[in-house]
């Protein structure tokens, strides 16, 4: 095990009598690079090497613009709708008692068990014009399948229990008695709602909402199904990669991965600073 | 351990005044829509998988599991989750003793590198490895070379695997192995354990349920995986295809029955999976950590 020679004010770990530290952490930091970080970073080095101008041609592409709209705009629907019944279903599950409460709380977690394959099948029969809803939709000329609604539809299966989850733990932690006393104030349940539920639950929501939108920005195989998968009408980023993948088109494929994940850590990074300024905005 | 219905019940008292609780048509009204989303968006699909594949009678259902492509799909996605998810297990626990036991520089970040792979989309974790290993990748010249074959082979599905499914264990023993402290292990030290018997002997009981829901979690994405996969399979019948893949092949031939029954066995997975998931949190849901969801 090495340690190093402590030196004034800095080590780089605080001394223990437990073993182990070298073996462990030197295995896993060797795990976590030849897996992930020399993979991911390969992908980078790849698009650096694209070069500026060519980069730019393969985003600028009216497809790629067109595709990454898509995936973003979809996601972003998905997720606003996941946020108001995500939490609704989060408040239902935490204040209700009603039989069956805990099936109905395990069955959240059903996106996060089915493969996205089989939900992708599911969901596309269930909305094609013959399908159990679809049939129903279909003389109100409303058309899911095949369409971008039907990816919004995907995505909201894929990212509800996201938010359901991130919601749910701070909704049990709420004090009851804050209600009460601002009941006894005289506060009607509107205003116990708007003005303390909401501002102590803003952040997890915003962190929910960034989960659902984030997953939903890279999902594949729910999604594939139902799109119909038209250039320009329903095609997501991520089947863009793999048309231009199946084309041998390395570098267009590479390009459109490096832009979806640099836009991805920009909104992460966008969500993060909101949220700190939720947390400083509601204590 | 407190039986965790008793204490859900416990802070609600049935004389609330109308402020402190909605009206009983308000109640009513957001139970019913709640269910009702639910009903639409999570049962309703669950339910046509079954009646898809059963559609045209058990006879044929059988029959399409029987035949050899669906098999061999099947025996290669148990391959794989095979060797995948030991590999994460192995690296979760390593992982979760440097982070959990230990006080370092850098720590935090480590912690999200870990977390990484869940904010990549599946696609492009496939993709990583095609340009790594794929005929005009870094290493592909040399990998010809030396005639070793990784992608559209059952090594880059593995690989795909392990890392999509990556920080399942280690983001579940983590907290769970900081919340217990080291108090245990020192104890067992100065007793005179040496290392490897204080995590054989003393840490891994206290760990083997938070384990098992990693674990758990784990094999469920393994085995249900489908865009890395797919990226690096190459989708050859018989050979590179795992169940879910096998699903969109059947299904893209318009071979309803066939893919809804082996999209069946993957409900029946995740199913299973929820059922064990729920028995562990309420069972053991005070050694699994307050982890839940993801």
């Amino acid at each position: 095990m090495t340690t190093a020679p402590a030196r004034a004010g800095w080590r780089f770990r605080q001394p223990s009598v437990i073993p182990g530290f070298g073996l462990t952490l030197g295995f896993s930091l060797a795990y976590l690079t030849l897996i992930i970080l020399i993979p991911l970073s390969g992908l980078v080095w790849r698009s650096a090497a694209l070069g500026w101008t060519d980069f730019w041609a393969i985003v600028a592409d009216r497809r790629t613009i067109n595709a990454l709209q898509i995936s973003f705009g979809t996601a972003f629907a998905a997720a606003a709708i996941n946020v108001v019944f995500g939490t609704l279903v989060a408040w239902v599950l935490v204040r209700y008692r009603f039989p069956g409460r805990r099936i109905v709380d395990a069955m959240v977690d059903l996106p996060f068990a089915l493969p996205t394959a089989v939900a992708g099948i599911a969901l596309t029969t269930l909305y094609a014009p013959n399908g159990w809803i679809g049939k129903l939709l279909m003389p109100l000329g409303i058309k899911v399948a095949y369409t971008p609604l039907g990816i919004v539809i995907a995505l909201v299966f894929i990212g509800l229990p996201f938010v359901v989850r991130t919601v749910q733990p701070i909704m049990e932690e709420i004090d009851k008695e804050v209600e009460e006393a601002a009941a006894t104030l005289g506060a009607s349940r509107f205003q116990i709602i708007t003005r303390i539920l909401f501002p102590g639950l803003a952040p997890a929501i915003v962190t929910g909402f960034s989960l659902a939108f984030a997953r939903g920005v890279g999902e594949y195989g729910s999604v594939i199904f139902i799109a119909g998968n038209l250039p320009f009408k329903s095609e997501i980023a991520p089947l863009l990669i793999v048309i231009r993948l199946e084309e041998y088109n390395y570098p267009a494929a590479t390009a459109i991965a490096a832009i979806m994940l640099a836009l991805s850590f920009l909104m992460l990074l966008v969500v993060n600073l909101v949220q700190s300024w939720s947390r400083k905005r509601y204590g | 351990m407190a039986d965790p219905e008793i204490k859900s019940y416990e802070p609600h008292h049935e004389s609330q005044s109308a402020a402190v609780t909605e009206s009983r048509p308000v109640r009513a009204v957001l139970m019913a829509v709640a269910f009702a989303f639910l009903g639409v968006f999570l049962v309703l699909p669950l339910i046509v998988v079954f009646n898809e594949a059963l559609a045209k009678g058990v006879g044929a259902y059988t029959e399409a599991l029987a035949s050899p492509d669906t098999r061999s799909a099947i025996r290669l996605t148990l391959l794989v989750a095979a060797i995948s998810v030991p590999l994460n297990i192995v690296f979760g626990i390593s992982a979760a003793w440097a982070i959990a036991k230990f006080e370092f520089k850098g720590k935090a970040f480590l912690t999200t590198l870990i977390d990484l792979p869940f904010s990549v989309s599946p696609v492009i974790s496939g993709l990583v490895y095609v340009l790594l290993f794929g005929a005009q990748g870094l290493l592909g010249a040399w990998l010809k070379a030396h005639g070793i074959v990784i992608l559209f082979a059952v090594p880059g599905i593995v690989l795909a695997t392990v890392f999509v499914t990556f920080p399942f264990v280690a983001r579940e023993l983590i907290p769970l192995m900081q919340e217990q402290g080291n108090g245990d292990e020192e104890a067992a030290l100065s007793l005179g354990a040496n290392g490897w018997q204080t995590f054989w002997y003393v840490t891994l009981p206290n760990v083997k349920w938070g384990l098992l829901y990693g674990v758990l979690l784990c094999n469920a994405r393994a085995m249900g995986e489908f865009g890395a996969v797919s990226v690096v399979s190459g989708h050859i019948r018989g050979l590179t295809n795992t169940m879910p893949l096998h699903v969109e092949i059947l299904y893209n031939e318009y071979n309803a029955v066939g893919a809804f029954a082996v999209a069946s066995l993957l409900a029946g997975l995740a199913l299973v999976t929820l059922v064990l998931k729920t028995l562990l949190e309420m069972r053991y849901g005070a050694e699994i950590a307050a982890t839940r969801g993801h």
